[in-house]
């Protein structure tokens, strides 16, 4: 198959498609719509705060789906072991700056079950071999919610629980600094937390200072987990894990380990996921849960520009026998060539080279 | 340094105080000071590209990864809330958010307030935590004027040194938030120039210990 003309988000959507079914994930196909009382109930689990929503003709108020994973666990049967699924599928949300409306396609799987270590490291595995379908130059970025929730559970810090989370989240020692202040909190403490900020680089690297720090038993053990899977990735692929502490997710939801990729030319993460256990049991459902979505409508800008329209303008007479011009544009079409025929020349078409036929 | 680094400074005289931070730091680029229409400036050796932009789209230029790092107030990151890392508080460009009134203004509580401003997520989330109800009104510039002319009862605005508002009868009543530059940097430029970044911050750093 001549995969030339695919946009590269489209070849990136074939390869996941063929990699996550390769190790048994089953596609997830839904409706475009769901009931918006679900997103009302887990409001603060969408990233956007806003959901475009509309009546349907039996008066039930409808949203067009913001996310997929909220649907896939509301429709999650409880049997034993583990279930694998994986989606691409459009997703619709307000643009919280600009009021638009966007659709973005969003390429993803989730892992349900009762999980254990080697679950945990197949969804990484995964992930990371996501990143390398999309780019060489990319990199994955993992931490440990099990260490910073500890801390933040903390009751002289939990008024600024969310404020320390946002810089946490932004890397911000100096607004984390500030904040203790104001609030007298222990100097050990905040020494902590900017530990937590400060915390970027290869595991081998971060993780013995991070234990010297972190002497609970939570975090120790999440340390240890951590460990295991960093471990297990720098030893199968060629993608650079990072530990890195200002990964933040909203922990009503996500709990042990979280994760983001980032591949160069693109200015945002083009990979998120991580551990929702806590959103598994917001929702009844007696199961662990770990997943991870692609951002493939980032992708786009990565394709490289065509330098013309066409390659070939291949260009006829009224005198030119009809047969000579079809065989002439099949003839440039086998070649590889993209051709447009045409009797004049068109104004605004760029094209490699002209061929006239008399 | 093996990697370009794209810088954004904000136009005027805190960018160019900036500019001298990040020179003292290992980053210089000459021509940046130059008194020309060039709006790109680049120091090839070092690899490193300087352009001046307005203070307020330092954020975006950043968040949308146009510039790797970039230098902005903390008004403007509070009130456009950007997906950006803040690495450093740069003290300098010090200020703050504050409420100000006509001299002698009563709040009386229970009408609702009428708050001219240019950051209508910072003075909404201000009076919000107070439960206090308001109604904003979103200027561009001047906001002094509003409660001259009765347009507001109060403003929310930057106050330096408040000679501003002395002269126009007016008076900062409550302070919002202290406000001072912060140096910013795009997620993913973090990630693929960790090394020139973090260099970067470090000389930066150094200066500002110095200083202290």
């Amino acid at each position: 198959m001549n995969t030339t003309i695919l946009k590269n988000e489209e070849k990136v959507l074939f390869g996941l498609r063929n990699l996550f079914g390769s190790y048994g994930y089953s596609r997830f196909k839904m409706s475009k719509f769901e009931e918006y009382e679900l997103y009302v109930r887990n409001k603060d689990f969408l990233v956007s705060d806003s959901v475009i929503t509309f009546t349907d003709t039996n008066g039930r108020l409808m949203a067009l789906k913001p996310d997929v994973t909220l649907s896939i666990v509301k429709n999650t049967k409880e049997t034993d072991g583990v279930q694998r699924l994986y989606y691409d599928e459009n997703v619709y949300r307000v643009s919280d700056k600009t009021h638009a409306y966007k659709e973005i396609l969003q390429a993803g799987l989730e892992c349900i079950g009762d999980l254990d270590e080697y679950n945990l490291c197949e969804v990484l595995l995964l992930a990371a071999k996501s990143l390398e379908l999309i780019s060489d130059d990319c990199a994955l970025n993992i931490s440990h919610l099990g260490v910073t929730s500890a801390l933040l559970e903390r009751p002289e810090l939990r008024p600024i629980r969310r404020e320390l989370m946002t810089c946490i989240g932004e890397k911000n020692s100096h607004g984390i600094a500030s904040l203790c202040a104001k609030r007298s909190v222990d100097t050990e403490i905040t020494q902590k937390l900017q530990l937590l900020t400060e915390t970027y680089g290869p595991a081998d690297e971060v993780l013995p200072k991070l234990a010297a720090a972190f002497t609970d038993e939570t975090a120790q053990s999440a340390l240890a987990e951590l460990k295991t899977v960093t471990a297990f990735l720098e030893q199968v692929g060629s993608v650079r894990v990072w530990v890195d502490f200002s990964l933040v997710s909203n922990m009503n939801y996500y709990n042990g380990l979280v994760f983001r990729g980032f591949v160069k030319g693109v200015p945002t993460g083009v990979l998120s996921g991580g551990q929702y256990d806590n959103l598994m049991k917001r929702m009844h459902k007696n199961a662990r849960a770990i997943g991870f979505a692609v951002y493939l409508d980032l992708l786009e800008r990565m394709t490289e520009e065509k330098e013309f329209d066409v390659d070939v303008l291949l260009t006829y007479t009224d005198a030119t026998p009809i047969q000579t011009v079809l065989d002439k544009a099949a003839e440039l079409t086998e070649q590889g060539n993209r051709v447009s025929v045409q009797k004049r020349i068109p104004e605004k078409l760029t094209y490699g080279r002209l061929m006239e036929l008399k | 340094m093996c990697e370009w680094i794209n810088v954004a400074l904000p136009k005027g005289r805190l960018g160019e105080k900036v500019y001298k931070m990040f020179a003292a730091a290992g980053f210089e680029c000459p021509e940046v000071l130059d008194d020309t229409r060039k709006l790109i400036f680049e120091n090839e050796p070092k690899k490193l590209r300087y352009f001046w932009v307005k203070p307020s789209d330092v954020a975006i230029y950043v968040e949308r990864g146009a510039a790797d790092v970039g230098v902005a107030g903390k008004d403007i990151l509070l009130e456009y809330q950007p997906e950006i890392f803040e690495l450093l508080d740069l003290n300098i460009g010090k200020c703050r958010m504050a409420v100000a009134a006509k001299k002698g203004f009563r709040d009386n509580p229970e009408r609702t307030l009428r708050v001219a401003t240019k950051f209508p997520r910072i003075a909404g989330e201000y009076y919000s935590k107070q439960g206090r109800d308001i109604d904003i009104i979103k200027l561009n510039g001047s906001i002094e004027l509003a409660p001259i002319l009765g347009l507001s009862d109060v403003i929310v605005d930057i106050v330096e040194t408040g000679t501003t508002l002395l002269e126009n009868n007016l008076e900062p009543t409550e302070t919002v938030v202290p406000i001072s530059a912060r140096l910013i940097a795009n997620r993913a430029s973090f990630q693929f120039k960790y090394n020139e970044i973090q260099t970067l911050v470090n000389g930066m750093k150094q200066q500002l210990e110095e200083s202290k």
